[in-house]
């Protein structure tokens, strides 16, 4: 997006871990970063652990893994990880006492909503992170609608203020997709400003719905990426301008600039 | 501060980065000044610039492999025009001497932009990619010693600035290219580039890379740039880079001996952007201890 980016210390730097905590299949870790910046949300982090990065299944990892900030106050950063892998598999295993190494605040945030639209955020799996820190920032009273897989999961929804769920096997909530509590929604009020982070599929219906209702959305992409910070131009993702480093003009894209949000090799 | 010669320009030590592995103006955007005020790399190494502007290929472009990983990029960048109106002026603001890489497609592509930057006094250095093929020949310049002095005795002659020859480890006999690059007036050389390889989406099984085939790089192939590198430095007697998965001091130790003179790093900056600075620091702690090394 087009707001000024909060720029990273030069370097990996070591942060140690204060806390673990799990929520069903997804785990919570914070780390303690007294050096870092404020970072807005919607940035990410590039991390590793500082001990045992290599050696998993097929000696991996090797490569640090891109983190969008689930949350940052008192001068902590919180994560959240679900093992999907051998970098996910390896951060799940830390716990305090254990040092994470990072290099970040990186890429660009959200901004805020345009004149007269009220946010609305929507979330799934994983990608429900860069959403806590803007509701956060928000006030706390942005509505969130968040998609899960099943109960294990939904379990994620707590770290979100008074969320509506959708599973895909209706074991929480509504029993469907989170577009279509994203429906309903703009069918009762599209006065909104959508903010979304999430599988690809739901990526694209999202971007899909809003483009035909004249909604505009900020969407939070994920790309694989080797450096985070523009160096190996492997997270390029297509846009109508051609292909953009996502680490560099993203992960936070406006929907208008994207033809699709499902990039090959995106999602896990 | 001392400082050491290669090709007539003054560095201030021996680690520099290898093309394409770190964009200085991109990391200005994500670091900001504290980049310039401690820059992690003797040299700046631009990434490769050919005639006309090239999108690069489809993604994804990554996959990574045990200890490394594998890039199919495609050379994306500006084209000669971009370059010298965007980027050129920003680099030459960097504060370490700038290489630039360049590649062509025939050699009076090579030609073209070796005259273009010869007359640019930003520019300390050329180096040449010659890991792609020459669409006149259909041999890749860089993996036939004909190729490599053919391309040499043409553009040898349009610069009087360092020409350094990046080969190809994907060559049967990369002594024999280097050698051949020499005898045709190369400057230095350097190497490994990345060594070719493959990826399969775990999933489908077809190939994961958007270019099907790309480049290995990391730890992986440092056994084989330290093999290739001693090679070329006993059929050579011109200044060598050496690169291949450095991530320590000892790493590039490990290549000094074996012939280079400068050691590029690459992957490992992915990993951590400081890495030059840190490789260098203890590079020059190594070249200073007695202490027994850990072997086995």
């Amino acid at each position: 997006m087009s707001g000024d980016r909060t720029q990273a210390p030069f370097g990996r730097r070591s942060a140690a871990i204060t806390a673990h905590e799990d929520h069903g299949a997804y785990v919570v870790l914070r780390c303690s970063d007294p050096a870092g910046p404020r970072p807005q949300a919607g940035q990410f982090y590039m991390l590793s652990s500082a001990t045992r990065w290599g050696g998993g299944e097929n000696e991996r990892p090797f490569l640090p893994r891109a983190f969008s900030v689930l949350r940052a106050e008192h001068r902590e950063l919180h994560f959240l990880i679900e093992d999907v892998g051998p970098g996910t598999k390896r951060l799940c295993e830390l716990r305090p006492g254990d040092d994470l190494l990072l290099v970040g605040p990186l890429g660009t945030g959200f901004v805020s909503p345009r004149e007269g639209r009220a946010p609305l955020l929507v979330g799934g799996g994983v990608g429900i992170a860069p959403l806590a820190i803007w509701q956060d920032e928000l006030g706390g009273q942005a509505p969130a609608l968040l998609g899960f897989r099943d109960a294990a999961h939904a379990a994620g929804a707590v770290l979100l203020a008074a969320p509506r769920v959708a599973t895909d096997d209706g074991s929480v909530g509504h029993h469907g997709l989170v577009t279509e509590l994203m429906t309903e929604r703009l069918d009762a009020d599209d006065h909104v400003e959508v903010y979304a982070c999430g599988p690809p599929a739901m990526l694209e219906a999202v971007r899909e719905l809003c483009a035909r209702r004249d909604v505009p959305a900020q969407l939070a992409l994920e790309s694989g990426m080797a450096c985070g910070f523009g160096a190996c131009f492997g997270c390029v993702v297509p846009t109508r301008h051609g292909l953009i480093r996502l680490c560099l003009e993203g992960p936070v894209l406006d929907a208008a600039v994207l033809e699709t949000a499902v990039v090959a090799g995106a999602g896990h | 501060m001392t400082t050491l010669d290669f090709c007539g320009i003054a560095l201030e030590h021996p680690i520099i980065n290898g093309s394409g592995t770190f964009d200085a103006i991109a990391a200005h955007r994500a670091f900001g000044d504290e980049l310039l005020e401690r820059f992690p790399f003797a040299a700046f190494v631009s990434k490769t610039v050919t005639l006309e502007p090239r999108q690069g290929n489809p993604p994804p472009r990554l996959w990574e492999v045990p200890a490394g990983m594998i890039n199919s990029i495609g050379l994306p960048n500006k084209g000669l025009e971009g370059y010298l109106a965007e980027d050129l002026p920003r680099l030459a603001q960097l504060p370490a001497p700038l290489i630039v890489n360049v590649m062509g497609f025939t050699r009076e592509q090579v030609a073209e932009l070796v005259t273009a930057f010869s007359a640019r006094e930003e520019v300390a250095a050329l180096e040449l990619n010659v890991s792609c093929p020459n669409v006149e020949t259909g041999l890749v310049m860089g993996a036939d010693p004909d190729e490599v002095a053919a391309l040499l005795e043409r553009v040898r002659p349009l610069t009087d600035k360092p020409l350094i020859v990046k080969l190809t480890p994907n060559a049967s006999d990369v002594a024999a290219v280097a050698s051949a690059a020499q005898q045709a007036g190369a400057s230095a050389l350097s190497l490994i580039n990345t060594l070719r390889g493959m990826a399969l989406d775990p999933r489908s099984g077809s190939p994961w890379l958007g270019g099907t085939t790309g480049g290995v790089s990391g730890p992986a192939v440092r056994a084989i740039a330290l093999a290739q590198v001693q090679a070329v430095s006993q059929a050579t007697n011109i200044p060598l880079i050496g690169m291949g998965g450095v991530q320590s001091g000892r790493d590039a130790l490990d290549l000094i001996r074996a012939g280079a003179d400068l050691v590029a790093v690459g992957t490992e900056s992915f990993r951590d952007p400081v890495a030059g600075s840190r490789i260098a620091a203890e590079l020059a702690a190594l070249l200073q201890t007695t202490e027994p090394v850990k072997t086995w």
